[in-house]
């Protein structure tokens, strides 16, 4: 098979997964996920082939067309950006997915978790690896729908659902921004692929529709990525098991929004208006995110907002423009991943083993828990940014590229010191405090993890420590290749642990003194903070909340007034729009028929059965009782057989006769049932408006019937049949010939409609039929109940 | 001729319609039927009108010549009666149940599926 197959069962294989879960779940239990991280593990081998081509600097890319007409394909663009961030998913999936097997063990939706997951896991793979933007949408919305899935994987309680749905709508809400931004995109350049799109030079940033289309893409970007102030569902997000906040909402799909700004970067990217926004809305939320984590005190939400934080950074240094920004920002990507992914999974042990993640109520746990403590110690050096640890090499990175000594440069630098001081400082206080100090007793008696819930967490920790040591391997084939696709342009990363004074490791030596001052003084800080935002009340949460509420209010009361329940209404508009189209559209394009011409050379007779069907169809209209109505029904349906026997059509005038007869009887047998007056009661100043309108479309229609007869005859169709209906069909009559062999299977439909007709209405009969019956053996119970009471 | 018919398949549209925007339900019932017969004339006055001769290839030809009805509208307008005669007799029975069942021919008091005073839906999650 060929690599371009294998990479598309790659990218199929979660999805096969989540299909078999559920099964193999009822089988083997929490155990089931050995067998199950065998699809990322897969995945994750078969990408890691592509690492020495990529490293050299080529680009895989490959797929199948999918519809052509519109220039849409399933293809993928494997660089280093996208190889990276595919390997970061399928890698800490596998620890996902053997973590969901202990953290939920026992669970009866556990199967469901799984598949909900690896679906999860499969959108976000498609996410990452799409060459065409048509298929970027769609996993982009697919990572939506099962984030949705999963944060209200706990469906019974409210607040998961508000949370989920939240989720849904922001993010959801923001892929369409992006769907319009894609397509702005491929309107100025007139390809569908990024591979093709990045090859453009300055055209798109010239177009009038650059800065439409960057509205658009942020758009997308930053709800997915929870830029301030779209950042509100993701602390709410906490609400799903902890493996869902482990990988969603640290390591992978929060990250889809940064991946999108990275792959357009060396397209929209370098302009003023993405050097103004992306650092503005990324530092805003790097420092709302760290103080907002400080006010908190449940592991999870501490956690939630400094991924929030990180995010901001991210994006900041996405949209810096200034030299080592790129790779600063591939750096503490890859290195955030390995270590917020740690600590989320020691909060889920910590929660887990001890029935509470309420930092307040933990402490003493280090000789309980001596491996998770290890552990969360590993991860919080790395997020601290200490050497020897990979978080060290990403802040380096950060402060080589915000030394400059401009103006913007040292804004930027102090609230980065700041935001990261208070990561510091949080980081810290989760991986510290529930370890050290006197035992707290807590709900659950605390002791160390089984095997399938630290493995993860502990591979993600030593891969923070083993890749800041083989630096230049990991700088050679993951990040050089990587920043380079960011940048457009072929970048090299060099940063390693060996000792260098400069401005850059100055820097560092500040954000490490404030964050020890922030860590001593966590508990009055959270007092501070939690007085701030008390004053400031009203946040976008709320808001939410009541957009939500006005949402719905407002469906209502559209519901309400445009289907407001009577039938005449509804029919009133409808033919008031008839009569427009058929009046207002030959008006506007001046496609009236010229005026009539009347023949006078009519027979007689022709004149009279017209005659006679008007004068039926007014007796219709006027008749007073049931007879009278049912009789005129009859003559204008005789009347308009009569006239097809007049003009070549026995068929029809035969089959009419029959059907109209048939009415007629079946009428008057429902008629004299029913005991209804067909007359119409209604006074004159209603039944004027409706006969205007009936009027006009009545006019409508025969004003187009004089056009098209004005026009001349194409008669093709017909001479087909005339010329074939012997030869091929073997018929003389050409309208049976057509009817029952040409246009068959129009005639097998008839049928069907017939049929279905016909036991629609015997199921009408007979349900009425069943009821009563029911009805009747009720009584009858019930009488006998009563007979048998004085016994 | 076809001006004639035109002018007669405006009286059948107008007819049908006016029955149909009103609210006793025996009356659109009446209404639809008429409207068949509107739209069959429409499509039969379409396809040009000629007199008397039925397109019937004659006895030993091959070919249909000569100045004969078009075959295409007939053949749709075949199809068109019976199903327009299966929709009537269909609404006519429901019409038959609705009425014993709610004891009302007016379309104004059928409000089982839209009910006068729904309840709005609830506001939380």
């Amino acid at each position: 098979m060929d690599a371009a197959a294998l990479t598309f069962l790659a990218l199929g294989l979660p999805f096969a997964a989540a299909v078999v879960a559920p099964a193999l779940t009822r089988l083997l239990g929490g155990n089931a996920a050995w067998l199950l991280a065998l699809a990322p593990l897969a995945i994750f081998a078969h990408l890691a082939g592509f690492i020495p081509e990529v490293a050299a600097g080529e680009i895989v890319t490959g797929g199948y067309i999918w519809i052509p007409s519109f220039n849409v394909s399933f293809s993928w663009l494997i660089d280093g950006l996208s190889l990276t961030f595919a390997l970061l998913i399928s890698g800490i999936g596998t620890l996902i997915v053997l973590y969901s097997g202990g953290y939920l063990k026992g669970h009866p939706d556990q199967g469901r978790f799984f598949s909900f997951i690896l679906m999860f896991m499969g959108s976000m793979q498609g996410l990452v690896v799409s060459d065409s933007f048509l298929m970027l949408f769609v996993f982009w919305e697919l990572t939506s729908i099962t984030s949705f899935l999963l944060i209200g994987f706990d469906h019974s309680r409210e607040a998961a659902r508000r949370a989920a749905l939240q989720a849904l709508v922001v993010t959801g809400g923001g892929g369409l921004a992006l769907l319009a931004g894609l397509l702005i995109l491929w309107n100025i350049s007139g390809v569908t692929q990024f591979s093709l799109l990045l090859s453009f030079g300055d055209e798109l940033k010239q177009s009038p529709f650059y800065l439409a289309a960057l509205l658009l893409v942020l758009g997308g970007a930053f709800t997915k990525s929870a830029q301030f102030p779209f950042h509100f569902w993701l602390p709410n997000a906490m609400e799903a098991p902890t493996p869902v906040s482990a990988y969603l909402h640290s390591a992978t799909m929060v990250k889809a929004g940064v991946y999108l700004l990275m792959r357009l970067n060396p397209v929209l990217g370098g302009t003023t208006e993405w050097q103004v926004l992306l650092p503005l809305f990324g530092v805003t939320t790097l420092v709302a995110g760290a103080a907002l984590a400080v006010r908190q005190t449940d592991l999870k939400m501490m956690l939630a907002y400094t991924t929030m934080s990180s995010l901001g950074l991210l994006v900041m240094l996405t949209g810096l423009g200034l030299p080592y920004a790129i790779e600063a920002a591939v750096l503490y990507l890859v290195a955030h991943a390995l270590f917020k992914g740690a600590l989320f999974m020691v909060a889920g042990i910590i929660d887990h083993e001890t029935g509470t993640r309420d930092l307040t109520k933990l402490g003493g746990l280090r000789s309980a828990m001596p491996l998770t403590f290890v552990i969360a110690l590993a991860a919080a050096l790395s997020m601290g940014g200490l050497p020897p640890f990979f978080g060290f090499l990403a802040k380096e990175e950060i402060y080589a590229a915000l030394s400059g000594f401009d103006r913007r440069s040292m804004v930027f630098a102090a609230l980065t010191i700041l935001g990261n001081g208070l990561m510091f400082a949080v980081g810290f206080a989760i991986a510290l405090k529930p370890f050290l100090g006197p035992k707290v007793d807590t709900p659950r008696h605390a002791h160390e993890a089984p095997v399938l819930l630290w493995i993860g967490p502990a591979i993600l920790a030593a891969k923070g420590l083993s890749i800041a040591l083989m630096s230049g391997l990991v700088h050679r084939f993951v990040t050089s290749p990587m920043a380079s696709a960011v940048a457009g342009e072929p970048r090299t990363v060099t940063i390693s642990l060996a000792p260098h004074i400069g401005v850059p490791l100055l820097l560092s030596v500040v954000t490490l003194a404030v964050g020890v001052v922030l860590f001593l003084n966590l508990t009055r800080l959270r007092a501070a903070m939690a007085v701030i935002l008390a004053d400031i009340g009203w946040g976008p949460d709320r808001g939410f909340d009541q957009f939500i509420r006005g949402l719905v209010r407002f469906a209502v009361a559209a519901t309400r007034r445009l289907q407001g329940g009577r039938l005449d209404n509804y029919m009133t508009v409808t033919f008031l729009l008839v009569a427009t189209v058929m009046l207002a559209l030959p008006l506007r394009y001046g496609e009236f028929p010229r005026a009539p011409f009347f023949p006078g050379d009519v027979p007689l007779h022709e004149f009279a059965i017209m005659a006679i069907a008007v004068l039926g169809l007014f007796a219709v209209v006027l008749a007073v009782d049931r007879l009278t109505a049912i009789v005129s029904l009859g003559i204008q349906g005789f009347a308009v057989a009569m006239l097809f026997l007049l003009y070549g059509a026995p068929d029809l005038a035969f089959t009419q006769f029959m059907i109209e007869t048939l009415s007629v009887v079946v009428l008057a047998l429902v008629m004299t049932r029913l005991r209804l007056s067909p007359s119409d009661h209604r006074p004159l100043r209603q039944k004027l408006p409706d006969f205007a309108i009936a009027l006009a479309c009545g006019m409508g229609f025969g004003l187009f019937l004089l056009r098209v007869t004005g026009v001349p005859f194409d008669s093709t169709l017909t001479d087909f049949f005339n010329l074939y209906s012997k030869s091929i069909a073997h018929g003389a009559n050409v309208v049976n010939v057509i009817i029952v062999d040409f246009r068959g299977t129009d005639t097998l439909g008839e049928i069907a409609v017939v049929l279905v007709a016909g036991l629609s209405i015997l199921s009408l009969v007979r349900l009425r039929a069943g009821s009563l019956r029911r009805g009747e053996t009720r009584e009858i119970a019930a009488a006998d109940a009563n007979a048998k009471e004085p016994v | 001729m076809e001006t004639w018919f035109s002018l007669l398949v405006t009286f059948f549209f107008t007819v049908a319609i006016y029955l149909l925007l009103s609210k006793s339900i025996i009356r659109v019932l009446l209404g639809v039927a008429i409207l068949g017969n509107a739209v069959n004339l429409l499509i039969f006055t379409g396809g040009r009108l000629t007199r008397d001769v039925p397109p019937v290839i004659a006895e030993g030809a091959d070919v249909l010549s000569g100045p004969a009805a078009n075959a295409l509208p007939q053949a749709l307008i075949l199809t068109a009666i019976v199903i327009s005669f299966s929709f009537f007799a269909f609404l006519l029975v429901l019409a038959w149940r609705a009425y014993e069942d709610l004891a009302t021919d007016n379309t104004d008091e059928m409000r089982v599926a839209e009910p006068v005073n729904e309840p709005a839906p609830p506001l939380g999650y």
